[in-house]
């Protein structure tokens, strides 16, 4: 993970868009400034980047699913739990199943769980929409690339 | 449809805060409810899995901005319910 980048998803493990589930792993890492406030003397890791790390994990199973046609924004989060603290060094698995794909939106379930227990959890719901521009889009195919996605759910089948 | 109604004027008065009484059938979802498109989504959300069905919206929403149709026909709630009833058909046709 790289913290300051917002990149949250260091390796998709697996990747299913007809059983509409995703599973990545991350490791925070044992340095950054944002611990350097958050907080002096007790760093953790942010309860929001938490909740970025479940909605991204579930924003490529989304993109996975639509072959990298539009791209899911985060629109809204819905019963956020923090269980416990995350702490530097700390590694992390995270899940996140579809419940939905509608029509410009999009709500994934997920959770992330470290040394098999569950850290927090959320529902996500993302407006989809077409890419703004193809920088971003070849950005976003770029880091698919990076974090392992499979390179056949890059384009239409 | 009456029971589509029923169900969906639920759905917005749960979903929305609003009460119930307010919203009738003639109802135009934005204009008279004042729902807007982030609360609309949550509604369409909980529509779809009501009645198993995708709600066509960018469709809706691309054939309003484009003047093809006045958005009463999608947004009045019981041109709503009719469009939901048809949906419900075709997915059980």
């Amino acid at each position: 993970m790289r913290l300051e980048y917002f990149q949250m998803v260091d390796r998709i493990v697996s990747l299913d868009p007809v059983a509409r589930t995703i599973r990545m792993e991350g490791l925070v890492p044992e340095q950054s400034p944002i611990f350097e406030g958050h907080f002096p003397g007790h760093p953790i890791l942010p309860g929001v980047l938490m909740i970025e790390t479940i909605a991204q994990t579930g924003g490529w199973l989304v993109l996975a699913t639509l072959r990298f046609a539009a791209m899911p924004f985060l629109l809204q989060v819905k019963e956020a739990k923090m269980r416990s603290f995350v702490v530097p060094g700390q590694h992390l698995e995270t899940e996140a199943r579809l419940i939905h794909d509608g029509s410009g939106y999009a709500v994934i379930e997920g959770s992330i769980t470290s040394d098999g227990k569950k850290v927090a959890d959320a529902e996500i719901r993302y407006r989809v929409v077409p890419f703004p521009n193809e920088t971003l889009r070849a950005q976003m195919l770029e880091t698919a690339r990076r974090i392992e996605v499979p390179e056949a759910y890059f384009h239409a089948a | 449809m009456s029971s589509t109604f029923e169900t969906v004027a639920g759905i917005i008065a749960d979903t929305c805060d609003i009460d119930r009484d307010k919203i009738t059938s003639e109802s135009h979802a934005i204009n008279d409810l004042g729902i807007d498109s982030l609360d609309f989504l949550d509604v369409a959300f909980a529509i779809d899995k009501a009645f198993g069905i995708k709600m066509p919206l960018e469709q809706w929403t691309q054939e309003v901005n484009d003047s093809k149709v006045s958005s009463d026909e999608y947004f009045v709630l019981c041109n709503l319910c009719t469009n939901i009833d048809k949906l419900v058909a075709a997915k059980s046709a």
